[in-house]
């Protein structure tokens, strides 16, 4: 069962801004999905079509089989959205923002009350119920739009940036709250500019670039086809010139650190017995960037030299 | 279409209309009665004297229907247009727009939100015209059922303007000059028989002189217009805005990209 199917979906705005180019996108049940691009790549236009908050040009979307334009209510009803711009009513109370939405989602009684307590308390937001929305913090707020998007239990959750301007704290205990209920069945739409969640969260990514999706994979293939890697080396004391090593290339920085790049033909055995002949000692080491920003970096880059 | 969904939905705008008018009660339910207040004294108190009786009746009892009506529509407009707006301008009208209720509870939730306080505000308005003057209600069932009706065209007005406007500029518009001066015209303060002949057909192109009319009729038994029309006329006028609603809203205008 596909979560969200979508085929030759197009946009042309009314100032004739082509957002998206006819794409082509399946996501299984159950699945943690990443959908990555620059700014302006057409991600949140196809979330606002997913969303009914845009109409589309053209083309078909489905969620759970139930297609936006003969089945909208139904569609709408397997969906939760978290957009990118806070969209909430400020001067409405943090309870009364989600057991609002619970009502337009047709639940009621006790059944609404219990569900509210139930996110309310999974986003840390249950003591500030009484507060109006506008005196949460931005991480608040977009807890807040999470809770507000779950209460009615939506098979399948988009979000769109939900940990933009959020803290490391708070967005790590988003993350995990994300995998369980991604575990507990729920299949997650995610977009971000921070790669490493990508990475870390998710199963399955597409690239959209330019209104067109230019990768739509499983996570470990896409990063298979990253062919070199850059580590940056703390070392014991600097040195004075980069060390020549066989099948690396290196470039000393400052404070005693030194960058080399790793191809896909040799490993890191081969560097430190290569650093150990050389007497040079090695304390720490990192990656210099996350492997998915350079990929995502590598393909944005090189469909703009293609075009 | 879902009945038990959209039910519980349409519940929810309401009640969520009906906190709102309520938190912010000293904008949406004393300036009204304040305005009404005066006008009882300025014009009715120390003007009527002057004017004496008109159709039969004296000119604070005259008027009182007219003011009554005034408010309802001034109020159930303003409440629409001011609360769907807001929600646009906020962008939270995303929450209702994104769940699984039909187009038209949206509309019906609204409407009644407008309803309730054209009502509230209509009935403390009443209070206030009972420390003036006397009123009997002639016609209990024609005053509540036009009341109703005009409150219901209204704010399905005021629905319309909040889809078409995209500032804050344009949710007074409307109001500041088209509807305060088709009610200033529309009988509130006078009896169309005292116009010119021209004047007086030119007055029965105004929706609201049949709205004031009617509504006086049903306290007073006085009208300058058929009643017949007047039913006519505000059952055409709910049945043409809501559909234009229902339009607005499935075409995307004013609220989806």
């Amino acid at each position: 069962m596909k979560a969200l199917s979508i085929k030759n979906l197009t946009k042309t705005y009314a100032n004739g801004n082509q957002a998206l180019k006819g794409i082509d996108l399946a996501v299984d049940a159950g699945d943690f999905y990443a959908l990555l691009g620059p700014n302006g790549a057409g991600k949140t236009t196809a979330i606002g079509i997913i969303s009914s908050l845009v109409n589309k040009s053209g083309g078909e979307v489905e969620i759970f089989g139930h297609s936006i334009d003969s089945e909208l209510e139904a569609a709408k009803a397997c969906l939760g959205i978290v957009p990118q711009e806070i969209n909430l009513n400020l001067w409405e109370t943090v309870g009364n923002t989600v057991m609002n939405q619970a009502g337009y989602y047709g639940l009621s009684g006790k059944l609404r009350k219990e569900r509210v307590e139930k996110y309310l308390r999974a986003l840390r937001l249950w003591d500030r119920r009484d507060d109006t929305a506008r005196s949460l913090s931005g991480g608040m707020k977009r807890r807040l739009m999470i809770a507000r998007a779950l209460v009615h239990e939506p098979k399948l959750l988009i979000l769109d940036e939900p940990t933009a301007g959020v803290d490391i704290e708070i967005r790590r205990s988003m993350w995990e709250f994300l995998r369980e209920i991604n575990a507990a069945g729920t299949t997650i739409i995610l977009t971000t500019h921070y790669l490493e969640e990508a990475e870390s969260l998710c199963r399955h990514i597409a690239i959209i670039d330019e209104g067109t999706i230019i990768e739509d994979a499983r996570m470990s293939q896409v990063l298979r086809k990253l062919q070199r890697e850059v580590f940056v080396l703390s070392l014991s004391e600097q040195l004075e010139e980069a060390p020549t090593l066989t099948g690396f290339e290196t470039r000393l920085r400052e404070d005693c650190e030194l960058e080399v790049e790793k191809g896909p033909e040799s490993d890191l055995n081969e560097l430190f017995e290569q650093l150990n002949a050389q007497g040079i000692r090695v304390v720490s080491l990192r990656n210099k960037a996350n492997r998915l920003e350079e990929m995502f970096m590598h393909l944005v880059e090189n469909k703009g030299a293609a075009a | 279409m879902n009945i038990a969904l959209n039910l519980v939905a349409a519940k929810t705008i309401i009640r969520k209309e009906m906190v709102r008018v309520l938190r912010i009660w000293i904008q949406t339910i004393v300036p009204p009665a304040i305005t009404m207040t005066l006008y009882f004294i300025i014009f009715g108190n120390l003007i009527g004297r002057r004017i004496g009786v008109m159709d039969g009746f004296d000119y604070m009892q005259y008027i009182a229907p007219g003011l009554i009506m005034m408010s309802v529509i001034t109020n159930s407009y303003g409440n629409v247009v001011s609360s769907f707006f807001g929600a646009k301008f906020g962008r939270h009208v995303e929450e209702m727009l994104v769940a699984p209720m039909s187009y038209a509870t949206i509309i019906i939730g609204h409407v009644a939100g407008g309803v309730l306080r054209g009502l509230l505000v209509g009935a403390l308005v009443t209070v206030v015209a009972l420390f003036f003057t006397k009123l009997q209600v002639a016609h209990p069932f024609i005053m509540i059922s036009i009341v109703l009706l005009s409150s219901i065209v209204f704010s399905l007005a005021g629905f319309i303007n909040a889809v078409f406007a995209r500032k804050f500029d344009d949710i007074s518009i409307i109001p500041t000059f088209v509807l305060t001066p088709l009610t200033y015209l529309g009988g509130v303060f006078y009896s169309i028989s005292l116009l010119p002949e021209f004047w007086q057909n030119a007055s029965k192109l105004n929706p609201i002189l049949y709205m004031v009319n009617a509504f006086r009729y049903g306290i007073l038994g006085t009208s300058d217009i058929s009643i017949g029309h007047a039913y006519a006329i505000l059952l055409v006028f709910v049945v043409v805005l809501f559909s234009g609603c229902m339009f607005l809203m499935r075409r995307g205008i004013g609220i989806r990209e």
